[in-house]
């Protein structure tokens, strides 16, 4: 616990931009240009990124165990989805919407959930989001149930970039918003409510003491999250014009988890490496070997837990650190 | 009116075969949750390992019904020691999210493992003949499988019941639940004790997951899709206790039916908001005790 709480105070200790941090958008960037048949793949690791970075917010920043972020993501896919059927295919538009659909369904749920500790708390994120995948399974007129929404219709964005066959405007897009996304979380971490968040983690009895609100940040930093992973499931569906029951439910709650935790929680960089690592290798090792994928991974789980808490990027600091620790 | 009685007495008896056996496989999560502190997402692995081990005693090596049950038994508890030895037992001090994604790897690997054994397809739970039919029972036919679940589970529960309130074993399972250092300091070996309540949890969870295989039918994705259900009868029913999770399972499970016969349309979904109700109004469950 306290060996990466006293890394990641590293980070909060100084929002100075630093060049390392760059390395994420070099590396995008280069993607677009040098890998052009790679960018549908892309596209969906970029949105797996944001939701990963919004559950980090919460999770490793403000100490909140949720098996149901998926309801949020779900749901901002769903409102992209139903909202460009139904008023316009305009993708900001559509954003925008469903990005305050997700964040007042954020709102109203923690403001409810956020009030209990432990095992209700658990419980009560997983049940939201079996609420979610239910009423989306049964409400077929609007949803389409089990088959999802195929074709959702999507217009140039801002009336000038058409969505082309290649993925080309989509990953750009995508790029963008988790840019916006990734600025927003990085600010707020290194801000003095991302400080107020961390302590109610560390210890919110004292938070207490000193007279912070600790429930009124823990809903705050949820509401951001929720509206932030609803963003990264609007951006699914408009990139990929369908939306179906998987983007809910427990199984893609565990799926964003194992990501965070394999890149490192509470770093920012982690929601980074853990979606490109694990996204990367399953589209390489998932095709060939499909049933030693979930083996492998579930293995590789249980051997981060017993050994490398701090996953990817905590197994780098600590090779740094025995290297003689200069970059400390 | 006399239709409406009918489906009364059908909701209350499917309900009462289905709470019974989610009891069987949710109360060692109780035990295990209360006297551990432990947060234990892959129980459902332990109720799916017993249904495929029954099958196969049965379909490869040919054992009757009963024979077959106990074995699946036998070797699941067997095999939830040396798991709680090897790997549970590190992380008792460790903080939830370490728990939770330590028990959702251990679900992926036992998903991955049941599709290679036996593939993507749900189990044909194998009966013996005489439980395909029909029984009387004061002048109404129910099926016989259902009539069995419950009077077995029925027994199953009253030795649980009795083997922890009247047992020296039992009295010992509860002083650690009530204080765990102090039943260490007046010489309970908790370590031991820990590893033979785990693995009595593990081995009820795989009873019931074989004697209801044909009601929660046996699947590679069990462990996920069965997981809320078996967390809400601890979470609604309270951690740590014998009762809590009955009461919570007959509520499940009667709920549970009544919606699935009167509104189909609406699925599980009042499970889940009576659920979201229940904690709101009692965090620590029906009869937990608060903390």
């Amino acid at each position: 616990m306290t060996r990466t709480a006293t890394a990641a105070i590293g980070y909060a200790g100084s929002g100075r931009l630093r060049w390392i941090e760059l390395a994420p958008w070099a590396l995008s960037a280069a993607v677009y240009f040098f890998a052009p048949t790679y960018l549908p793949l892309g596209s969906y690791l970029l949105i797996m990124i944001l939701f990963a970075l919004s559950l980090d917010l919460i999770l490793g920043y403000g100490g909140i165990v949720t098996l149901g972020h998926s309801a949020y993501f779900g749901l901002g896919a769903y409102i992209a989805g139903v909202f460009a059927v139904h008023v316009t295919g305009d993708p900001l538009l559509g954003l925008v919407v469903a990005a305050a659909g997700a964040g007042l369904f954020g709102l109203a749920t923690g403001a409810v959930i956020l009030r209990t500790h432990g095992l209700a708390l658990l419980m009560l994120t997983l049940a939201i989001t079996s609420i979610v995948l239910e009423v989306a399974n049964k409400w077929t007129s609007v949803t389409g149930g089990a088959d999802g929404m195929h074709s959702v219709p999507i217009e140039p964005i801002l009336g000038l970039f058409r969505f082309d066959m290649f993925g080309k405007t989509a990953y750009l897009y995508c790029l963008a918003v988790v840019a916006a996304g990734w600025w927003i979380v990085r600010s707020i971490v290194h801000s003095p409510f991302g400080m107020a968040l961390a302590g109610t983690r560390e210890n919110d009895v004292r938070m207490h003491a000193i007279g912070a609100p600790v429930y009124r940040r823990r809903l705050a930093a949820y509401t951001i999250s929720a509206t932030l992973a609803g963003i990264a499931g609007a951006l699914l569906t408009q990139t990929t014009q369908f939306v179906g029951l998987s983007v809910l439910g427990f199984e893609l709650s565990g799926e964003v988890l194992v990501m965070l935790v394999l890149g490192g929680v509470r770093r920012i960089y982690g929601a980074f490496v853990g979606p490109a690592v694990y996204i990367v290798a399953r589209d390489y090792l998932a095709k060939l070997f499909p049933e030693y994928w979930y083996l492998g991974i579930g293995i590789l789980l249980v051997l981060i837990v017993m050994f490398a808490r701090g996953g990817i990027l905590g197994l780098l600091d600590r090779a740094r650190a025995r290297l003689g620790g200069r970059s400390a | 009116m006399d239709a409406f009685l009918a489906s009364l007495v059908s909701i209350a008896f499917h309900g009462l075969a289905y709470g019974m056996i989610l009891y069987a496989i949710s109360v060692g999560l109780s035990i295990t949750m209360g006297l551990m502190g432990f947060v234990n997402l892959a129980h459902g692995v332990f109720a799916m390992a017993g249904g495929y081990l029954m099958f196969t005693a049965m379909t490869t090596f040919g054992l009757p019904w009963l024979p077959a049950l106990a074995v699946a038994c036998v070797v699941v508890a067997l095999g939830s020691m040396v798991l709680e030895r090897l790997l549970y037992s590190r992380l008792y001090g460790a903080g939830e999210l370490e728990q939770v994604l330590f028990t959702i790897g251990l679900i992926f690997v036992a998903v991955a493992l049941a599709r290679l054994a036996y593939g993507p397809l749900p189990l044909a739970a194998p009966l013996p003949e005489w439980m395909k039919g029909q029984t009387e029972v004061a002048g109404r036919s129910f099926p016989t499988y259902r009539v069995v679940v419950i009077a077995a589970s029925a027994v199953l529960i009253t030795i649980l019941w009795i083997g922890l309130e009247r047992t020296r074993w039992g009295a010992m399972v509860r002083a650690a639940v009530d204080n765990r250092a102090m039943a260490q300091s007046i010489g309970i070996n908790t370590g031991r004790l820990f590893t033979l309540t785990f693995a009595l949890g593990s081995g009820l969870a795989a009873l019931g997951g074989a004697l209801g295989a044909d009601l929660i039918a046996i699947s590679p994705t069990y462990p996920f899709e069965q997981l809320v259900y078996f967390l809400i009868v601890v979470a609604v029913g309270g951690l740590g206790t014998l009762r809590g999770p009955f009461f919570g399972a007959l509520l499940i499970g009667v709920g549970d039916t009544a919606c699935k016969y009167w509104v189909p349309e609406f699925g599980a979904f009042f499970i889940f908001v009576a659920t979201i109700v229940l904690l709101l109004w009692r965090p620590q469950g029906l009869l937990g005790r608060a903390a």
